[in-house]
């Protein structure tokens, strides 16, 4: 007791001893429901206890009793930021399963689809990391890109957020080629003015390097060890990206960069996703240029039911229709890790089949835990603001970390 | 393996690596196999740390990316605990499982690497895995003071306990679960393709077994067995009162006569002969009853009358 009264930083008499914080659960820098306990050494943070859970909603219980196409939408409320990288994992676990060939035209709408996500949740990260520090206006700006991103979504399949759209075998409705030509204009024009400008205020802005640049730096070895992914590993120098490394769709096909830090800190990662928002806008304008006409989706009427104008001409397509839609098909036994490049890192999906129509088991790996985890490691020694900071550039989205 | 006809993830080629892994395992492999692609090693469990170190230091599965645990209840050690490594430098993945009960803990592998703790704890969290070493074998994702371990197969979906604000108490209270309508639990699986249950209504077959068969079956009735008489006359209908009508029940038709009856009362018909219509006007106006009769004017108001006048 004595030797820590020696070390405590002191003001004439009086001690100042470590004191503890709640914060949030409720606080508007947590993003979502995240309870941290912090102990202070006055503004120095000594330790941080995060608290998850608050939005715990079982739904991996939830999937275990609905047959694998009810469960897809549950996916997309994980993470409700970038739902189709959600739903990309899990068709592709199931068509892992059952080794399903999907047309080339599905797969590229998947890949256009799932960059367009990327776009759309770099676009609120970015958006509310600047804000966390203290920047108003290019938050504004981007999320008149994010609108313009849920537009597109609801063209595509009728719902701005929650899609659903990614089907096991393909994807649920073609897309009209209008749709294609007005993401065409809009990657040539309203993407790049709005992104570039909102970018021209943040990147050189010395309050915001201030801000970020050396916190929380992490190593190469420490990113490793930690289970990091997507752009925290790569904020440290190691170019590892799913769709380049481990390629699924027809990502093997496109041409672009993996960007990666040198310093591994929160600028770093903020500038990682910077650089990743152009990169999308570049695979999905190779997507609008190649992309061929033919089915979207497996013509397998045991997997895939068939369309509804069919079902009203075919006694076959009715009876497919109607199983499919009750009684679900059903996935070989055995057992699948499946992880894809969400916005945030790997998102993975364990799926255990018993051969029935439901799920045995399926396991959501959300990017968000092992960041989250590193958060005591990363923020320790770090001043009370700079909580945010990491917090922001982790971009940590609670319906998914929770599940 | 089938050729690949998925576009899942491709990983590094699996050639050769079930068996360098198995040879490099010994006598901790339990049994290895690749099934959909996915190569599964299964460790002793008081040997999963030294396995996984081995992998790590040894094969360069360098991260540890998840932990899932799995309930099978019935198998004689109910949970799985199944370990995602990858290797970012040959860019491969690989599953390591072992198996464990309630009793059996596992060791731990927050000694191989750190974010391992939380993963563990989750495993714990919902499924009651013990992790033996681990610290911090905290609860994680479900409420504080919850008790339980809801992704065991005998947790049910709705719970044991329901949450709300009390108004009276002004906190949270915590309910056993009502639920206004029972959790509707639809079973799509065809009863034809061996359903290995009861069908709803079946279990009334138990109930009341079906009657017994009779020695003498029965049958249609013969007029000997009731003692019924003759048919009766199948043409009495033929033979009718003369006048009946042609409507076949019988009764007579009335006599017609141009005479109007004496006392009869007088045709109630009295209304105008309607007037024709005028003109082309679709006015609907004129065409429901005829105007003979003017419009009832209002009376302009009179003075009050002076008492006494006009009475």
């Amino acid at each position: 007791m004595t030797m820590q009264l020696e070390q405590s930083p002191t003001t004439g008499d009086e001690v100042i001893t470590n004191y503890t914080i709640n914060f949030g659960p409720q606080h508007p820098a947590a993003h979502g429901v995240l309870r941290m306990v912090m102990e202070l050494d006055g503004e120095i943070i000594e330790r941080i206890d995060p608290h998850v859970g608050l939005l715990h909603r079982g739904t991996e219980k939830l999937i275990e009793h609905k047959t694998y196409l009810q469960a897809l939408p549950y996916f997309d409320r994980l993470d409700y930021c970038s739902p189709l990288a959600m739903e990309h994992s899990y068709v592709l676990a199931i068509e892992k399963l059952l080794n399903i060939e999907v047309p080339v035209r599905a797969q590229y709408l998947r890949v256009l689809f799932a960059e367009l996500t990327r776009i759309c949740n770099h676009m609120l990260n970015l958006g509310s990391h600047v804000m966390d520090v203290g920047a108003m206006t290019p938050n504004l700006w981007m999320f008149e890109i994010r609108e313009d991103c849920l537009n597109f979504f609801e063209r595509a399949s009728g719902a701005r957020m929650h899609m659903a759209w990614f089907r096991p075998g393909g994807v649920h409705q073609d897309v009209p080629l209008k749709l294609l030509t007005d993401i065409g204009d809009w990657l040539d024009t309203r993407l790049p003015r709005l992104f570039e400008d909102a970018m021209s205020l943040v990147v050189d802005n010395r309050i915001f390097k201030q801000r970020n640049v050396d916190i929380a730096v992490v190593s190469r070895d420490d990113a490793i060890a930690w289970g990091f992914s997507g752009p925290m590993i790569r904020a440290a120098g190691i170019p590892w990206d799913l769709r380049k490394s481990q390629p699924y769709d027809v990502y093997d096909r496109m041409d672009f960069e993996i960007p990666v830090g040198t310093n591994s800190d929160c600028y770093d990662r903020f500038m990682v996703r910077v650089e990743e928002v152009r990169q999308s806008a570049r695979i999905m304008k190779q997507c609008l240029a190649e992309i061929p006409e033919g089915p979207i989706a497996s013509d397998d009427r045991k997997v895939v039911p068939p369309k509804r104008g069919e079902m009203k001409q075919s006694m076959e397509a009715l009876i497919h229709h109607f199983k499919l839609y009750t009684e679900g098909f059903h996935v070989p036994a055995g057992e699948v890790y499946v992880a894809t490049e969400s916005p945030k890192g790997e998102f993975g999906v364990y799926l255990v089949s018993d051969g029935s129509n439901k799920p045995y088991r399926c396991k959501i790996r959300p990017t968000a835990f092992s960041h989250l985890q590193a958060m005591d490691f990363m923020a320790k020694g770090h001043m009370l603001p700079d909580a945010t900071a990491i917090l922001g550039a982790i971009d940590v989205v609670f319906g998914e970390c929770d599940r | 393996m089938a050729t690949v006809l998925h576009s899942a993830p491709r990983t590094a080629s699996n050639d050769g690596v079930l068996d360098a892994l198995s040879a490099a395992l010994g006598a901790m492999l339990v049994s290895a196999r690749e099934e959909h692609g996915e190569i599964l090693l299964t460790v002793a469990r008081d040997s999963i740390d030294d396995a996984l170190r081995l992998l790590r230091d040894e094969h360069a599965y360098q991260q540890l990316m998840e932990i899932a645990g799995a309930d099978y209840p019935s198998r004689p050690e109910r949970f799985e605990v199944v370990y995602m490594l990858l290797s970012l430098t040959k860019n491969h993945r690989i599953m390591v499982k072992c198996t464990a009960s309630e009793s059996t803990p596992v060791p731990t592998v927050t000694t191989l690497w750190p974010n391992a703790g939380w993963l563990e704890r989750e495993v714990f969290d919902m499924y009651g895995v013990l992790f033996a070493g681990n610290t911090d074998l905290r609860r994680i994702l479900t409420d504080y003071g919850f008790e339980g371990h809801p992704f065991r197969k005998d947790f049910p979906l709705t719970g044991y306990t329901e949450l709300r604000y009390s108004e009276d108490e002004k906190r949270v209270v915590y309910e056993p679960v009502d639920l206004p309508q029972d959790l509707r639990q639809f079973d799509f699986m065809s009863p034809w393709e061996g359903a290995d249950y009861v069908l709803p209504g079946d279990e009334k077959a138990a109930e009341h077994p079906a009657t017994p068969p009779v020695a003498d079956p029965k049958t249609t009735e013969k007029p000997s067995d009731t003692g019924a008489g003759a048919k009766t006359d199948a043409k009495a209908t033929e033979h009718v009162a003369k006048g009946a009508g042609e409507g076949g029940d019988g009764e007579p038709v009335p006599e017609k006569s141009a005479k109007a009856e004496p006392g009869a009362p007088a045709p109630t018909e009295s209304r105008a002969k309607r007037a024709p219509r005028k003109g082309k006007s679709a006015d609907t106006k004129g065409a429901t009853e005829p105007q003979d009769k003017p419009k009832a004017k209002r009376a302009p108001r009179k003075a009050p009358a002076k008492k006494g006048e006009g009475e």
